[in-house]
């Protein structure tokens, strides 16, 4: 057994940097304007499809598809922010996360009815060969997903700290009427920053697809495991998400081990409530009262 | 419960007419699917508690409503328990399933979309374990014999099904409205307003919290098992799945949340307009969630109390404190 154990703490890392990404997009929302994304992996499923069509339809290679799916997310989810969410939640928190479960609905539905819940997946041939890591082998498909994710994070924390458009949404996640006052358009760095969140999805997307199956429902799988990792990482965080994300990845890898492949996920969740309970501020998130 | 309208009574008289028609309807397919829409509407109630009165948004309604039904099937399938027994272990398992997820949530001080979560996890484990464990029929489910007749509470008789719904129905919405004239109710509509407050006032506020949880809990156990007892079948994902949780937040919000004819008229509106859909696009699964999903977005937007709520500022009798149904 314990000869078992290294290999799936490999592959755990592995799925947990692509649940790390999916995360940096949901808490990065929820730092800057304090709402939760349900949509949030309605939107992976969404990218996923896209870039599917994409190499199915046009030979495009999912890791030559991120510059063009990466664009489009990003005005999908400022659009998503600017049109929808924005002039129908009033403000209110209760009502932002129902907006956000409608618009997951809505995609969702629409998926299953144009695209039917047959389960796809990309014959990408290259993405199953195996790379040897430490004695444990790993398709090449999720040791790429895990550099790039790994990549990305520390990326999008320059960002939000040298760059002007960082430094506003940062202005705007601490203060929002002093960023108003100082010149800072709100509404337009609420819309960007929901852009940039949903980008991380697209990549996500393009990283995770020439090894990982679609359907319809498979956000939804996303989406509570992307929650379980923001609340762990303290709500906001980057790093935390980060974190968090590898770690729930090793846990399910373990729990899959022990307990059988059906009761993996159990782990995650068993995990939320726990933090929830206990530490609801997460593993580096500051306390909130 | 006194209507402050000409706009709630003429909506409340449509909703009675539209459930006394049904017994006259040419096709048997209409109380097939009103059975339905009530079962939800008895979900949609147990929502209302907690979600309406108390302003403690749940998820997650479906780790109730799955433990009512899957307390009664398994002590009726692997125990050979009578079905009454089962009915009335089911709606008890799912109030203490409530007490149980209340009480750890409120222990720690869960509020608003961390309330959310939690529950949505809970229901998710619960679901996860269902399919997985042999003592809950695992991926396959759990299926009654069938053996009709009062004494096992299976009606063959559609008709008998309905009227027997419909009581349970009217009684449920008989005791939210006496909860919600009851001191308890005032405690926890105060405990939505204004937590804090609430608690200054001398207001034992976790108390109230997990009492309330546990009589939603307990109408959510009863709509699980009436499911079971209507189908005669559960399974993980039709018990614990997240539609289930879906249906139980959104009914009410429409229809007006907090209020005691809001639930029923919501979800009956819902599935009327579901219904109508599914007869214009026959081949479109999922697509009533599409529209609830639409409807929930507009009435977010512009109907904040809900039907009840539009209906109430339509030919008013006079100035009344409380616009509520």
């Amino acid at each position: 057994m314990s000869s078992l154990i290294f290999p799936a703490v490999l592959s755990g890392l592995m799925m947990g940097a692509v649940y790390a990404l999916v995360a940096l997009g949901l808490t990065l929302i929820y730092g800057v304007l304090h709402i939760i994304n349900f949509a949030h992996g309605s939107l992976l499923m969404l990218a996923l499809y896209s870039v599917y069509f994409l190499y199915t339809y046009f030979g495009v290679d999912p890791y030559l598809a991120i510059p063009i799916v990466l664009p489009a997310f990003f005005a999908l989810g400022y659009v998503l922010q600017r049109g929808l969410i924005a002039p129908m939640s009033s403000g209110s928190e209760q009502n932002v996360l129902l907006i956000t479960l409608a618009a997951s609905m809505i995609i969702d539905n629409l998926a299953l009815y144009f695209w039917t819940s047959n389960t796809r997946t990309a014959d990408i041939a290259y993405a199953y060969d195996t790379v040897e890591i430490l004695g444990a082998y790993l398709p090449l498909g999720r040791v790429i997903a895990f550099g790039a994710a790994l990549a990305v994070a520390p990326l999008l924390w320059c960002f939000m700290a040298y760059t002007r458009t960082g430094s506003a949404i940062r202005a705007v996640a601490i203060e929002k009427r002093g960023a108003e006052l100082v010149g800072i358009d709100v509404n337009h760095t609420y819309a960007v920053c929901f852009g940039i969140g949903t980008a991380c999805v697209a990549l996500a997307a393009c990283l995770l697809l020439p090894t990982f199956y679609i359907t319809p429902q498979v956000g939804y799988t996303f989406v509570l495991v992307a929650f379980t990792t923001v609340v762990l990482g303290g709500m906001g965080s980057l790093l935390g998400a980060l974190v968090a994300g590898l770690l729930l990845g090793v846990i399910e890898s373990l729990c899959g081990l022990f307990l059988g492949e059906s009761l993996g996920q159990i782990g995650i969740f068993l995990a939320f409530i726990l933090i929830l309970l206990f530490k609801p501020s997460g593993l580096l998130g500051r306390a909130r009262t | 419960m006194r209507p402050q309208s000409i706009g709630q009574i003429a909506l409340i008289a449509a909703a009675l007419a539209y459930l006394f028609g049904v017994y006259f309807a040419s096709s048997p397919v209409w109380m097939g699917f009103t059975i339905n829409a009530l079962i939800v509407a008895v979900v949609a109630l147990s929502w209302n508690i907690t979600g309406g009165f108390g302003g403690l948004s749940s998820f997650g309604h479906a780790a109730l409503y799955g433990t009512g039904a899957y307390a009664s099937a398994i002590l009726q399938v692997k125990y050979g328990v009578n079905a009454w027994v089962g009915f009335g272990a089911g709606i008890l398992a799912g109030a203490l399933m409530g007490v149980f997820i209340g009480a750890l949530a409120f222990r720690y001080g869960l509020r608003g979309s961390y309330f959310a979560l939690v529950t949505l996890a809970f229901a998710e484990v619960l679901r996860i374990c269902a399919s997985s464990f042999d003592f809950t029929g695992g991926g396959s489910g759990l299926q009654l014999t069938l053996a009709p007749g009062v004494a096992n509470l299976q009606f063959n008789d559609r008709t008998i099904a309905y009227t027997a719904l419909l009581v349970v129905v009217a009684v449920v919405m008989g005791l939210t409205a006496f909860i919600k004239y009851s001191r308890f109710g005032a405690y926890l509509i105060a405990v939505r307003e204004n937590e804090d407050a609430a608690r200054a006032l001398g207001i034992d506020t976790y108390k109230i919290k997990v009492q309330a949880m546990a009589i939603s809990g307990a109408f959510g156990g009863l709509a699980g098992v009436l499911y079971l007892q209507l189908w005669l079948f559960i399974d993980s994902n039709v018990v614990y799945g997240s539609a289930v949780s879906i249906e139980a937040l959104i009914g009410p919000i429409i229809g007006g949340a907090g209020t005691i004819w809001g639930p029923l008229l919501g979800t009956l509106g819902l599935h009327l307009l579901g219904e109508g859909a599914k007869h214009l696009l026959p081949n479109a699964p999922g697509l009533n969630f599409v529209l609830y999903a639409i409807v929930l977005i507009c009435a977010l937007r512009f109907l904040p109390n809900g039907l009840v709520g539009l209906a109430g500022k339509l030919g008013t009798f006079k100035k009344k404190e409380d616009d509520n149904a």
